[in-house]
């Protein structure tokens, strides 16, 4: 080390200066690039993420739920629509595990079936929000001008609506109420948001160099917006959307609770809760059971959201 | 400043007009005829039910129709509802409980929302944070109604706290608890924007300076974390009392509150259209107001802010 102290411009018959093979290790320096994956923001991310205890928590809720509305019929002990009106608000016992309704139901299994209403709702709707929202924010940043002042004045008007009150009006005008109508008109008022970050994101990636060289090599317009801007704004849509898909589950529970959601035919957490309103004083449990599982559901998606934030930005890594 | 603010209200102009419009096309499209529907089962008429859709400018197109809310709007004179009533009496009766529970919702989640938020965000990653971060994720996803009653079995029917419903002419005791219940998500959301804003501003050069020039501990929490933490708090708060007036839907029906919600609800079962559409203009117009004064309030907290 000490002769090549002062050695600090190029050498003789070098524009550059390139260390003597000697003196580096080029082995060592490939077997660091071999052994360790490159470091990217997902990589991180995931590294990030499974050491923290919250993740596995959120998981756990996220796949059981997942789990049971697409096998109820697996986890109940009856069905959800065989009832009993001689066995009304049983206590909790071996045959009913969390008791029965006014109406002689095993709220257990009603339970476990009205996890698939919720979800579907839950999932249609952020599935629907994403693919509406991000496209008006992609297109309103990237083609800017005239067509972004359009759609970002429209953004604002939805914005300023009551987000409760547009889904009640709306809803009320179909006769016919599903899972998808209900998703569809929910995500027709909460496409907001996701609207405004991806705009923020193609708006910050549009001036970059490698969008520049991308269009010198001849990139078309949507292929520099698919390759090049959405994926820069993915992070933020998915923090945004894994936290939606919980108010969303809460949204349908509160208007299918309001009688404007799910029918009445439909076995939901909400509608549940709107009949067990009745048993409030005598039987809380015909409450509190459907009510911690919409809970424990928006819980485990909220947190998740929460993780995977804290995963992909590196200011909130260090604690 | 004064040409900021001309330039926001000149903003504001086509989000109020969009947002009346889309609102008012909505609540027109709903299928079913409020004038049939006055007749009962025997039905009107024919002489009277012409005269009264007359009378409502039932017959001529939507965007006619539009135009005559617009002036019944700005002329403060909407005319009778379909039961003779005056809308704007429905509408003014309506609106200060509705306001007195959205104020209290709004002073209990700033109060305690910042005020956890502040303390948890000082500590980041001890046990009071921790603690703090778990009840405000389960505030998050306990959904109104179900928090509504947890809180009329807990506080209502066995501890006999607080009045189980409000009813007419509540007072402010018994708006307490649908106060508290209204203000629970947001609380929730001001906690943690707070904690966050917090813990990063603590970071920050200005404070260490301040520490070093020997002030207190209270005086650069006061003085220079907490002021510079709370713009993207501020912005929450103003945004949110539109929401809470508009959330009130939820909590006012589970409390039998006979307020914005209550009416709102009611006019749109009976298709009361101008009524609903009234209700909701104020909303909007309430919550572009508060957004307004939130843009300026920004230059009162930070002073490299200025509206030139």
């Amino acid at each position: 080390m000490p002769e090549n102290r002062y050695e600090k411009g190029p050498r003789p018959g070098q524009d550059r200066y390139v260390a003597p093979p000697e003196k580096v290790k080029v082995g060592a320096i490939d077997a660091i690039a071999e052994d360790e994956a490159p470091s990217s923001l997902w990589g991180d991310a995931w590294r990030e993420m499974r050491s923290r205890p919250l993740f596995w928590v959120a998981l756990t809720i996220i796949t059981a739920a997942l789990f049971v509305s697409f096998f109820p019929g697996l986890v109940a002990t009856q069905e959800p629509r065989n009832c009993d009106l001689g066995e009304s608000l049983l206590p909790p016992g071996p045959d009913h595990f969390f008791g029965t309704t006014k109406d002689g139901c095993d709220i257990y299994s009603r339970v476990i079936f009205g996890a698939r209403a919720s979800v579907t709702v839950g999932v249609l709707a952020t599935a629907f929000v994403v693919i509406l929202g991000g496209a008006i924010g992609a297109v309103a940043g990237y083609v800017g001008g005239w067509v972004d002042t359009i759609l970002s004045r429209l953004t604002d008007i939805f914005f300023a609506l009551p987000f409760v009150l547009a889904a009640i009006v709306i809803l009320s005008l179909l006769p016919d109420r599903n899972s998808f109508a209900v998703a569809l008109v929910l995500a027709s008022f909460g496409w907001t948001s996701i609207a405004r970050i991806t705009r923020g994101s193609v708006l910050s990636v549009k001036n970059n160099e490698f969008v520049t060289a991308a269009k010198a090599l001849g990139m078309g317009k949507i292929g520099i917006l698919l390759k090049h801007a959405l994926p820069n704004a993915a992070a933020p849509i998915i923090v945004y959307a894994t936290v939606a898909l919980g108010t969303f589950v809460v949204a349908e529970a509160t208007l299918t609770f309001l009688g404007i959601g799910l029918p009445p035919g439909v076995v939901s957490w909400g509608g549940d809760l709107s009949n067990g309103q009745q048993s409030i004083r005598q039987a809380p449990e015909v409450l509190i059971y459907p009510g911690a599982a919409l809970a424990l559901t928006v819980l485990g998606f909220i947190m998740m959201g929460d993780v995977v934030r804290d995963a992909l930005d590196p200011k909130a890594r260090k604690r | 400043m004064l040409w900021y603010i001309g330039r926001r209200l000149l903003q504001v102009i086509p989000v109020f007009f969009g947002a009346t419009l889309l609102v008012y096309g909505m609540v027109f499209l709903r299928p079913g005829d409020p004038v049939a529907a006055l007749g009962g089962d025997r039905g009107l008429p024919p002489v009277v039910e012409a005269q009264i859709r007359e009378q409502f400018h039932l017959n001529e197109p939507f965007i006619m129709q539009y135009l005559y809310f617009l002036k019944g709007i700005f002329t403060l004179d909407l005319g009778p509802d379909f039961t003779g009533q005056p809308v704007m009496d429905t509408v003014v009766n309506a609106f200060p409980v509705t306001f007195q529970l959205s104020i209290m919702a709004l002073a209990i989640e700033t109060v305690f929302g910042i005020g956890f938020g502040l303390v948890a965000g000082m500590r980041k990653g001890k046990f009071f944070d921790s603690t703090v971060l778990v009840w405000s994720l389960l505030l998050i996803a306990v959904p109104t109604f179900v928090m509504g009653f947890v809180m009329q079995i807990v506080l209502g029917v066995q501890l006999d706290w607080l009045p189980v419903t409000a009813g007419r002419n509540p007072d402010f005791e018994s708006l307490l608890m649908p106060a508290m219940v209204l203000a629970g998500v947001s609380m929730a959301y001001i906690l943690r924007l707070t904690r966050t804003s917090v813990a990063e501003t603590l970071t920050a050069d200005h404070v260490r300076t301040a520490r070093a020039k020997g002030l207190s501990g209270g005086q650069v929490t006061t003085r220079h974390v907490l002021r510079n933490s709370l713009i993207p708090v501020v912005t929450f708060i103003g945004a949110d009392l539109g929401n809470l007036m508009a959330g009130s839907i939820v909590t006012e029906g589970i409390f039998n509150i006979n307020g914005v919600g209550g009416t709102l609800f009611e006019s749109i079962v009976r298709g009361e259209n101008v009524t609903v559409v009234a209700i909701t203009t104020i909303l909007v117009v309430v919550y572009i107001a508060a957004n307004l004064i939130v843009d300026l309030l920004y230059a009162v907290l930070d002073p490299r802010i200025r509206y030139a």
